[in-house]
């Protein structure tokens, strides 16, 4: 976002007052940065130890006989797959109703809209699966059968189509509503932080309301909502259990979205499968999670330089 | 957040003029627009700030010496934001990898608590001091009637059993951080030689204390049981038999009004004794069409899967044509296979389950009181049904202080006693084990002792 191209304010021409406050609060906040570095430091230490033995392991041991490449490559497809999938449905609807509940939606309804998006974060992941699982899966079923027999030449429709629908394409739908809040409320707030002045401007040149949010919201909000989809699709990678319980993984990798064997995804094949690993499957699975880990530290730098290359047309100067 | 008040306009004080412009009705046209309605519309009637009914009246100039009051306003909320965005990031990573490291702290606390098993001597009647146990969470269910049950008898003991898997349970009782370990296999060459050592070099037992029959279960409308022969389960595991109404089906089941749905066949997603044993039943029977060798993750890439006992019940129950295979006592309102034995087609059950094991061969090279069998998936005897989980007990013969020691016998005799299976078996739906199977064990109960 902008905050790094803030403007500091200059300088004051006469030293500082520093008081016993400042001192404090200077200290705690430097500790609380140093200790999230630190958190952070030792979790990749963590990764890194534990997946050594699976990293340096001859391929036949790895669960799968095909080496840890083998292993991690369709979780890897899987995980981008329903990432991906998820993000393209919610970034639209998400601007959308930031953009109804900022601008077109009666004040009442606005606030009460907004209360009810934010509570769909509040609903664990759990249950979530389970929805997908006993409510979203059946009733896409019609669906499935449908794009099979009709939008077959896509491949991501080649079929056959799943009897159960717990596919990848339902369980980019669950992500979808899922990560639809966050990015949502950062929608939300950036867009009704577009300069007054500039919606006015426009508005008073005879823009439609339409117009008004293209010329003066929309590139205002546009990285804002980028580190939103971002910061959504950085939950999506890492959900573990609604896609735990919807998907039907554990295939290699393909772009197939409705079949019945899909690939697994990184964060749900642990979940799987640690509770009954031993010796080098533990290992392998943390070595999984270490390319998650890298993953998702890839998409958030992408996601920090993206904002920063767009924050001189931000409109917020 | 969507209607968070802009403070500057907020307090300007609205002129009179204004009522025409706030007034969701107002069409009056602006002074500085084109004069057409459409375009100042929106302008008046926009409900979400309330400051522009202030802005007409306003100078430019005051308009623009608000500028800086606003600005830093904004900058504040966006720097806050950014870093709840960063903070929100790490901590879906941090918890992630936490929950692993968790994992592993549960066990060293296990060996902690563990290695002090009771440290005072006492009497045989007053038991006190620890139990600590630890392996197969397929036995949690029916651990938690036995752990009732024995805490009613034995209020001192502090009995704990940690559900971290049979492998996991074999590991930390070989290390010695457990005093007795649950699991869904007996222990390998290497593993009793390591286990022997561990209890001082002296015997090990292994109890088949907990065996459950497991079901192949379908959902196929007014079909309530079919008959199929391991070489048709095989085959339809393996996705040779695509739909119900094959011959393969129909000619063992002449009968039975077999529809054309396909045949979705769900196995277990995550690694468990059940896909283990299940898929040791095919391996044995009906090696010429399933040739993968057993394995706890299902071994065939591709086709349903789901996570869980419950997971896969649910996918069956909620998807015509599927079939599955899942602990009896799930079977619910689903059809159940009469699995074929010999000449003939038994259902699971407890009498069915406890008789094939009663009747497996003992592991060869064992000690006297180690009762490892190996399910005789083969067996062609009436009324035995070969597609059980059997999960064991394993533990000391003879353990360093007395208190351990008595704790494990008084333990053992309460979980092969009549009433120890019977509360496990209605906490868990397992099958009771038969009374062969009790005398036996109970020979190794009496031999447990301390020194």
């Amino acid at each position: 976002m902008t905050a790094t191209k803030a403007p500091t304010p200059s300088p004051p021409q006469q030293r500082a007052v520093r008081r016993l406050g400042d001192r404090v609060f200077a200290g705690s906040a430097k500790g609380s940065g140093i200790f999230i570095l630190l958190v952070l430091a030792g979790v990749a230490a963590f990764l890194v130890s534990e997946a050594i033995p699976a990293l340096t392991a001859p391929a036949e041991e790895i669960p799968g006989g095909e080496g840890l490449t083998g292993y991690v490559a369709p979780l890897i497809v899987g995980t981008l797959l329903g990432a991906v999938l998820a993000l393209l449905v919610a970034t639209p609807l998400a601007v959308g109703i930031a953009l109804y509940i900022t601008y077109y939606a009666p004040r009442r309804i606005a606030a009460t809209m907004g209360y009810v998006i934010d509570l769909l974060a509040a609903i664990p992941s759990v249950v979530y699966g389970f929805w997908g699982l006993a409510v979203l899966a059946p009733a896409l079923v019609p669906f499935h059968r449908w794009a099979a027999d009709d939008l077959g030449w896509l491949p991501f429709f080649a079929g056959p189509a799943s009897a159960s629908g717990r596919t990848m394409l339902t369980v980019g739908l669950v992500l979808a509503v899922m990560i639809l809040p966050i990015i949502s409320a950062i929608a939300r707030e950036v867009f009704s932080q577009a300069p007054a002045l500039h919606r006015e401007a426009a508005l008073a040149l005879g823009a439609t309301r339409w117009e008004m949010i293209k010329m003066a919201v929309l590139p205002y909000g546009r990285s804002g909502v980028i580190a939103g989809a971002m910061l959504g699709l950085g939950r999506a990678l890492g959900e573990t259990m609604a896609v735990a319980i919807v998907l039907s993984g554990g295939a290699g990798a393909t772009l197939n979205l409705i079949g019945s064997s899909n690939p697994s995804t990184i964060a749900s094949n642990i979940a799987l499968r640690f509770p009954e690993a031993t010796g080098i499957d533990v290992n392998t699975l943390v070595a999984s999670g270490l390319v998650l880990f890298v993953i998702t530290l890839a998409v958030n730098m992408l996601a920090r330089w993206i904002v920063n290359r767009r924050a001189d047309f931000s409109g917020a100067n | 957040m969507g209607n968070r008040p802009f403070l500057p306009y907020r307090v300007c004080p609205a002129p009179p003029e204004t009522h025409a412009f706030t007034s969701r009705t107002g069409r009056r046209p602006h002074p500085v627009g084109k004069g057409s309605g459409g375009v100042h519309r929106p302008f008046t009637d926009r409900p979400g700030t309330g400051h522009l009914g202030c802005l007409p009246s306003l100078p430019v100039g005051s308009s623009r010496a608000r500028r800086p009051v606003r600005s830093p306003l904004a900058k504040g909320t966006e720097l806050k934001l950014s870093t709840r965005s960063r903070a929100a990031v790490l901590s879906t990573t941090l918890a992630g990898t936490l929950a692993l490291a968790a994992c592993g702290a549960a066990n060293e606390s296990e060996s902690a608590s563990g290695g002090s098993g009771g440290g005072s001597d006492s009497s045989a009647a007053e038991l006190s001091g620890d139990l600590v146990g630890a392996g197969a969470s397929s036995q949690q269910a029916a651990m938690e009637a036995w752990q009732a049950g024995f805490e009613g008898e034995h209020p001192e003991v502090q009995f704990s059993y940690d559900p971290v898997g049979s492998g996991g349970g074999r590991e930390q009782f070989i290390a010695g951080s457990t005093d007795f370990a649950g699991s869904d296999a007996a222990l390998d060459e290497e593993e009793l030689a390591a286990a022997q050592e561990r209890c001082g070099g002296g015997e090990v037992f292994e109890l088949p204390n907990y065996i459950s029959p497991i079901a192949v279960v379908f959902n196929l409308e007014g079909v309530e049981e079919l008959d199929l022969s391991p070489a048709t389960i095989a085959r339809i595991f393996a996705g040779q038999i695509t739909t119900w109404n094959d011959p393969a089906i129909a000619q063992e089941n002449p009968d039975a009004q077999l529809p054309d749905t396909p045949i979705t066949p769900v196995h277990r997603g995550d690694d468990s004794g059940t896909t283990d044993n299940f898929t040791d039943y095919l391996f044995q029977t009906a090696g010429d069409v399933w040739t993968s060798e057993p394995d706890g993750v299902w071994p065939l890439p591709g086709g349903e899967a789901a996570n869980g006992t419950s997971g896969v019940v649910e996918v069956v129950t909620s998807t015509a044509g599927a079939v599955t295979y899942a602990d009896a006592s799930r079977a619910g309102d689903l059809g159940v296979v009469n699995v074929g034995v010999g000449d003939e087609f038994v259902a699971p059950s407890a009498e069915a389950a406890a008789a094939v094991v009663e009747n497996s061969p003992a592991v060869e090279g064992r000690g006297e009181y180690d009762f490892a069998i190996e399910v005789n998936r083969q067996t062609e005897g009436s009324g035995e049904y070969p597609i059980v989980l059997v999960s064991y007990h394993i533990g000391c013969l003879r353990y360093d202080d007395q208190s351990t020691a008595d704790n494990v016998q008084a333990f053992m005799s309460y979980v092969i006693s009549e009433d120890g299976q019977q509360t496990a078996a209605e906490n868990a739906g397992n099958a009771p084990i038969s009374d062969t199977l009790r005398e036996q064990a109970q020979t190794a109960v009496d031999a447990i002792n301390a020194g």
